[in-house]
């Protein structure tokens, strides 16, 4: 009786078991067919860009699943595509002034600039934008830029004293100013504020002694070094109240929650990043992701983009900037990107404020990162 | 022949052990062989070159913010070692010679609790608390105090580590002081013993492998530990996992990286042996 009763619970899950595995035998096929008609497109991009409030609609119209891989910074990037074979990444989101190594690396695939709403940018520079082209060969399409400047908390730094970059060396904010942890950024900003204007990535070696002077100088007043989530935190929970390297990517989402922070344009000048979109070596999806770089310059894309949940970026085309001020005036304003707006992004290139993000000019990016290191240390 | 018996325990025996021998050769010495070997590496182009260079250790051990990270690498865990070691004493006393068997059990069990969630949940959650603006200062701020800043120092590290560390050592230190015969630190007070030189030259003679191992895992775990001096101590200054993450971010020197991971090892496996001779030392020539 005993036997019994142990080997029936055996026996049930025996027979569960095998009708199991032949139901499972039978789906096979379909669940194999329902899986291969999605496509999975295999993303390398900044935090927020294969989320679904930027692929979402994209994915449900054309049947795809993006597979996001995120970085933070350039030479991050580089990293990985070099680590990974060929072909792994279908799409790629670079920092423009990583495009050029890109393409020297043989990592991406020529584009056909027709394919792409080149006449309809808003600024002549972002038609054949810096590093993007090989001779006459699109290598990479820019899909959305931002600023960066002096990014602090209102309560603590006035407006006028954020209009130079001298405000970081405030007394009363010693222990208060943050770092977003990449070396680039915060030494362009250093190098602005040196005076070197549009040379500020092609130091000799008495300029770059300054600049990492300068940087040192700054150290006593810095309360930590953050990635995303950090400088994100540090700003909304006041622990930071002034932020070097970074811009309205990410105190911009804080305002929108109503934190008391900004980011300004300071009269030394700031600089842009730029994101823009290349086709990986070797995808097997290249149509796919050209179709889906296009809906991005449409001007729906162009929108979901300003609006992206992670970090807003501007607008790069005409019907993009007219759409945003139709449909969400609001943004438009805060982000100055409406017409005849003397803070409007476009504006603000156009006057000579906004340099572009480069790489060192006279030093290797290991130099600058290893100064970065002793900063960190001091 | 006469061997017979004695093979056959051994190849049961091994039946046992291999599987462990072959899990450590297959996911730590070979990984640790092939991060000795890497160290030797080259960069080129972001790729690694697969060479033999002392580049990456020229580069590293000549660096003076290397052996500023080491050093206080080394401090910050010693101290969150000592600190764990102290804070957890008096209630692992109370658990084991005070609790009763149930209350000692329930204890136990509370402790094994925080390990349920994810040690980086945890410390995020110790940003809402130690924020300027958070609970702690709120309730300092009652009483006139405050606010104090603690997150992004060494402070706001060493509660991270202890975090990490405290409930582990609270219950290593716990079993092993519940081991001790109860009547020994007895007899050695009412023989007119003083408490303290009690728990001097009696409890600690004997709790000492146990004590010694506990706060041999609090250094190691907070030695090698990337969240707190990260998220709580804000980077600044970054201890070596922190500079290993940035050798790596930036420039991807692997090789380079490789260096200050084995000098973490042989660091951890030089204190590691210490230690155990230490605490064994006394015992063995009892």
């Amino acid at each position: 009786m005993t036997q019994r009763n142990k080997a029936a619970p055996f026996a049930a899950t025996r027979r569960q078991a095998l009708k199991l595995g032949g139901a499972v035998a039978l789906s096979a096929p379909f669940v194999g067919r329902a899986w291969a008609s999605t496509t999975e497109i295999n993303m390398l991009a900044w935090y927020g860009h294969g989320e679904p409030d930027i692929v979402g609609a994209f994915e449900e119209a054309n049947n795809v699943k993006f597979v996001p891989k995120y970085y933070a910074g350039g030479d991050n990037m580089l990293g990985l595509i070099a680590q990974s074979p060929p072909g792994t990444y279908d799409v790629i989101l670079s920092d423009a002034e990583f495009v050029q190594q890109l393409d020297a690396a043989g990592y991406i695939e020529p584009l056909d600039a027709a394919d792409y709403p080149l006449d309809d940018m808003l600024y002549p520079d972002f038609q054949k934008f810096p590093g993007h082209w090989s001779d006459d060969t699109l290598m990479s399409m820019m899909v959305r830029f931002g600023h960066l400047g002096v990014s602090y908390n209102t309560t603590a730094v006035s407006a006028e004293e954020a209009e130079s970059y001298a405000c970081f060396w405030k007394p009363e904010l010693k222990g208060k100013v943050g770092h977003f942890d990449w070396h680039l950024p915060t030494l362009g900003q250093m190098s602005l504020y040196n005076g070197n204007g549009a040379g500020l990535w092609d130091l000799d070696d008495a300029a770059w002694a300054k600049v990492q002077e300068t940087t040192m100088s700054l150290r006593p007043q810095v309360g930590g070094f953050f990635d995303f989530g950090g400088t994100f935190n540090g700003l909304k929970n006041g622990e930071m109240l002034a932020m070097v390297g970074i811009g309205d990517w990410i105190t911009g989402i804080l305002e929108k929650d109503g934190a008391p922070v900004a980011s300004v344009i300071p009269k030394e000048g700031g600089i842009q990043w730029t994101e823009s979109y290349c086709i990986g070596k070797g995808s097997e999806k290249a149509d796919l992701v050209k179709t889906f770089i296009q809906y991005m310059l449409s001007p729906e894309g162009q929108v979901k983009s300003a609006q992206m949940a992670a970090y807003p970026g501007n607008i790069v085309t005409k019907g993009g900037f007219e759409l945003l001020g139709e449909v969400d005036p609001k943004e438009a304003a805060r982000t100055h990107q409406l017409p005849g707006d003397p803070m409007n992004p476009i504006t603000l290139i156009d006057t000579g404020r906004i340099h572009y993000r480069d790489i060192p000019r006279q030093q290797s990016l290991e130099d600058w990162n290893d100064f970065w290191s002793e900063y960190k240390n001091a | 022949m006469a061997s017979d018996p004695k093979s056959r325990l051994d190849l049961y025996a091994l039946s046992f052990r291999l599987p462990i021998l072959v899990w450590q050769a297959l996911f730590f010495v070979g990984p640790l062989a092939f991060m000795l070997a890497m160290s030797f590496f080259d960069v080129k182009n972001y790729r690694m070159v697969e060479t033999f260079e002392l580049k990456a250790w020229e580069r590293m051990l000549t660096r003076g913010y290397v052996w500023d990270s080491y050093f206080l690498t080394l401090g910050r865990a010693a101290l969150a070692a000592l600190v764990a070691s102290l804070v957890a004493f008096p209630a692992a006393w109370l658990l084991a010679f005070r609790a009763s068997e149930t209350q000692r059990r329930w204890a136990i069990f509370l402790l094994v609790i925080p390990f349920f969630t994810s040690y980086l949940v945890r410390t995020f959650s110790w940003l809402v608390i130690l924020a300027e603006s958070g609970v702690v200062n709120a309730g300092l701020g009652a009483f006139g105090l405050g606010p104090y800043t603690m997150l992004n120092t060494g402070f706001g590290t060493l509660v991270g580590y202890l975090t990490l560390v405290l409930p582990l050592v609270l219950i290593l230190q716990t079993v092993t002081l519940a081991h001790i015969d109860p009547r020994l630190p007895a007899a050695a007070r009412n023989l007119g013993c003083p408490p303290g030189r009690v728990i001097w030259e009696v409890v600690l003679p004997l709790a000492k492998t146990g004590l010694v191992v506990a706060a041999l895992f609090a250094f190691i775990l907070s030695f090698g530990d990337f969240v707190a001096p990260y998220y709580l101590g804000g980077s600044k200054p970054p201890t070596l996992p922190i500079l290993i993450i940035d050798t790596t971010k930036s420039g991807q020197q692997w090789p380079r990286a490789a260096v200050v991971a084995v000098m973490m090892m042989l660091t951890l496996f030089a204190i590691a042996f210490a230690s155990i001779a230490f605490a064994y030392r006394k015992r063995a020539s009892k």
